[in-house]
């Protein structure tokens, strides 16, 4: 090879190659700031690749000692009287109890509420329930994690909204917090009723 | 009243900013001495200005003053000093103030110690840093005045969110602006370099020490944050590519090549175009972390409370200062053709491949980091973008990376015999060999490891040769002392600091070793990790200055011996009704013994035990690569040649 001369007349375009890059960026985030005002953009929708599909086939014991049916896929299958809640939890986890008077709250208005207890103990998880009421209509007790892994679970508590066909329609990695619920659950309840 | 005078010390501030950024501008376009002398004065009287708001600022975080709503929502009275002082740049009004500040200072900097500058290049540099500070001025007094008065004040403050009322965390984001601000002067320089059309060696000397001292401040800023992490979140890890660590990561690694290419300007004259491209980028992409954390456009567990309209502000703000530097760019950089000629095996070819790897992970990054976001707003796609990405993606460009960083400092300028640095590397090389084999050896199949264990090797190895071959340690012994001494700190520094990443690169692998594990045991009962006994001894409450804690007493025994006593606590925080988890960690320095405790059930707690192999040479590398740019920024050769000779030494 021969020595590389730095070029005396760098090809112009390239020169502008950061420019426009910069200027497409800068159009998307302006985009982007725009959707997050009339609310067609949202970061903090963790991305589920269930979204729009059935969930996977699984099915799940009772917890002991909790007088709640079990939960199976065969419970989430369409069609359903209303859409559904599935909720990952556990009793160890800090952010299940600041999201479960919201959990409660659904449960009261008719909402049908169904629960995971993600890898804990059957005592804990029960005493859980004592101590903070039980909003749920059906739980299944998935102690080794394995699906959660199916699911995608981040970690607890994690929520998934099913509509009545039994598609997947939202997923929440996090606590259901009271504003959540005001302002993103309700509109989705009442889409899907 | 002192809020109202720090309120009007802040417009004050912005004026003179503006008048800063007008009058030396158009007095280095006419040429007009009495203008450009304005310069320095304006520069001066706006670090007064913005000193006087931060310290107005401060004053109300000490005193507690409820009427600040800004303090309402971060501070309360019963929180130590320290925590109320770092409240006040703890959330996103203040930390703006504190980005100004910095700002004005290095303005300050520039002005006091820039005597010597050829007066046209001072006054431009001073006047696009007013440009600068004006803006995020603007933006403060707009949408996030940190005086705002609220009436009636409430009894006391809220509280400052317990998770952030750490010693490390206090300190992150001062050495993060100090590196991003330090930016902001380099991207100063290569704009009044455009506008002149003109790029010298004197240029590049310049341009040099604010970079580095940048680098350093944001490679320590980082380490903190990263250490926080590891000891705060309680999770074992220390670097999660959430998007807003990639933000702070992107404009080191761009700061990383620019450090790199100003060496080539300054010595060859040569790279000029892409060294001016590298100082725009950088300050770019230091913008651009501040745009993503504060506009609300990511998810990330770092950002700071999101508004649209700011988001907006800061956009226009980014635009205009980065898209119209690179449209400038691309209008006169053809001005600043270079004229060193080197062959591709050269210390200029090494710099040249190590910019372009260093460009690439940051392009890997940014596209890592942005491409979620671009998917969902272009296609509704919502995808995730984590670590497998970033590992995979990234190790491929680090491994030629390392391989070159060890060989680059070999290579005489113009044109270098490989063969000969390949020769002198030798026996590192089968020391990195050696190490990696050892690894496998002795903690058996781990690859990654095994690499970085190797790389570890090859970087600390090839730097001391590096060393030893420049002083002739070996072929005139008896002088090597009084070469060593008379060898350049620039030298020293670069040696040290490539070793630095070696350092990290071994603390990276040991804790690929690592192992963990979730335990419950009652009072009096053990369990067994990585050799030790872990002896639960009992689970108390402790009272804090502002909190309360439950707080296990582990013992950990080796054999018999007792090597540690673990407390880790969980905090709890009545004012802002949260709980903090503390992680116990031992060191020796080679190990870290980590225990983190759970929920507490029948009389026994809930641990997660971890041990963690060499993991504080993580940020000891950190602070090595830091070291190493400090003494490279003390060099004789910085302070006497270039045109000033504290400018170098002053804080960036």
């Amino acid at each position: 090879m021969s020595d590389i001369t730095p070029p005396k007349r760098p090809r112009r375009w390239m020169l502008y190659a950061p420019l426009g890059l910069a200027a497409a960026a800068g159009a998307g985030f302006y985009a982007m700031l725009q959707g997050l005002q009339d609310g067609s953009y949202d970061p903090r929708g963790v991305p589920s690749v269930l979204l729009g599909k059935p969930v996977p086939d699984f099915s799940l014991p009772a917890l002991e000692g909790v007088d709640l049916p079990a939960l199976a896929a065969a419970d989430l299958r369409g069609p359903l009287p209303g859409p559904v809640l599935v909720n990952f939890w556990a009793s160890w986890c800090a952010p299940c109890i600041i999201e479960h008077p919201q959990l409660m709250r659904l449960a009261r208005e008719g909402i049908a509420v169904h629960g995971i207890n993600y890898k804990d103990r059957v005592m804990e998880a029960g005493a859980f329930l004592q101590r903070h009421g039980n909003p749920y209509r059906r739980l299944g007790r998935d102690e080794p994690g394995r699906i959660a892994i199916d699911w995608g679970v981040y970690g607890v508590p994690e929520t998934y909204l099913l509509d009545r066909q039994g598609m997947i329609r939202w997923r929440w990695a996090g606590p259901i917090t009271a504003d959540t619920l005001e302002k993103d659950l309700r509109p989705l309840l009442r889409r899907y009723a | 009243m002192i809020g109202e005078l720090g309120h009007f010390a802040l417009a004050l501030g912005c004026i003179l900013a503006l008048v800063q950024a007008i009058l030396p501008l158009i007095g280095a376009h006419r040429r007009d001495a009495r203008l450009m002398a304005l310069a320095s004065p304006l520069a001066g009287a706006q670090l007064i200005a913005i000193a006087s708001a931060f310290g107005a600022l401060l004053w109300a975080f000490a005193v507690n003053d409820t009427t600040v709503s800004n303090v309402v929502l971060n501070s309360h009275s019963q929180k130590p000093l320290l925590y109320k002082f770092s409240g006040a740049w703890g959330n996103h009004e203040g930390s703006m103030v504190l980005w100004v500040l910095i700002l004005a200072l290095c303005g300050g900097a520039v002005a006091g110690f820039g005597r010597d500058l050829p007066s046209a290049l001072q006054a431009r540099v001073i006047g696009i840093l007013g440009l600068i500070a004006a803006g995020f001025l603007g933006f403060i007094i707009f949408t996030s005045n940190p005086f705002e008065r609220v009436w009636p004040p409430p009894m006391d403050g809220q509280g400052l969110n317990p998770i952030l009322q750490d010693p490390g965390l206090a300190f992150h984001p001062p050495m993060l602006y100090l590196g991003y601000v330090g930016y902001a002067v380099t991207f100063a320089f290569a704009v009044a370099a455009l506008l002149e059309g003109r790029v010298d060696a004197a240029w590049g000397r310049w341009v040099r020490p604010w970079s580095l001292a940048a680098w350093s401040f944001l490679t320590l800023g980082i380490a903190l944050g990263s250490w926080w992490a590891y000891y705060e979140l309680g999770w074992g890890g220390y670097w999660f590519w959430d998007p807003v660590e990639n933000a702070s990561l992107l404009p080191w690694l761009i700061g990383a090549a620019l450090l790199h290419s100003a060496i080539v300007v300054e010595k060859r004259e040569s790279l000029k175009i892409w060294t001016v491209l590298l100082a725009i980028l950088a300050f770019g992409m230091s913008l651009l972390g501040t745009f993503l954390v504060r506009s609300g456009v990511l998810n990330s567990v770092h950002a700071f409370a999101n508004d649209p309209a700011r988001g907006v502000f800061i956009l226009a703000l980014l635009m205009a200062y980065v898209a119209g530097a690179l449209a400038l760019f691309a209008w006169r950089a053809p001005k600043l053709g270079g004229t060193g000629i080197f062959a591709p095996i050269s210390r200029e070819g090494g710099l040249v491949l190590n910019n372009l790897l260093l460009c690439s992970i940051a392009a890997v990054v940014l596209v890592g980091t942005l491409w979620p976001m671009f998917a969902d707003i272009l296609f509704g796609a919502k995808i995730s973008v984590g670590a497998p990405f970033f590992n995979a993606a990234t190790a491929p460009l680090a491994i030629p990376l390392v391989a070159a960083m060890a060989l680059g400092p070999m290579l005489a300028w113009k044109r270098a015999d490989l063969a000969g640095a390949l020769q002198r590397l030798w026996w590192v090389g089968a020391l990195a060999v050696a190490s990696a084999f050892l690894t496998l050896l002795v903690a058996g199949y781990h690859v990654w490891p095994a690499l970085g264990f190797a790389a570890a090797a090859w970087l600390i190895g090839a730097a001391a040769a590096d060393i030893l071959d420049r002083i002739a340690a070996f072929r005139r012994p008896s002088q090597a002392w009084n070469r060593a001494r008379g060898l350049p700190r620039a030298a020293w520094g670069g040696a040290i600091a490539h070793a630095g990443v070696g350092v990290m690169f071994a603390g990276l692998a040991g804790m690929g070793l690592a192992t963990d594990a979730l335990v419950a045991l009652k009072p009096g009962e053990s369990t067994r990790l990585a050799g030790y006994e872990w002896r639960l001894e009992r689970i108390r409450d402790v009272q804090g200055p502002n909190w309360s804690a439950r707080r296990a007493t582990v013992t950990v025994l080796d054999g018999a011996r007792v090597v540690t006593v673990l407390e880790p606590e969980k905090r709890f925080f009545p004012v802002g009704r949260m709980n903090t988890t503390e992680a116990a960690i031992h060191t020796n320095a080679l190990r870290d013994l980590y225990a983190v405790l759970g929920d507490e059930r029948d009389g026994g707690g809930v641990l997660r035990l971890h041990h963690n192999p060499l993991a504080p040479w993580i940020w000891f590398g950190a602070v090595i690569m830091a070291l190493g740019g400090g003494l490279s920024l003390s060099d004789r050769r910085v302070r006497v040649s270039a045109p000033s000779r504290k400018a170098a030494t002053a804080p960036a």
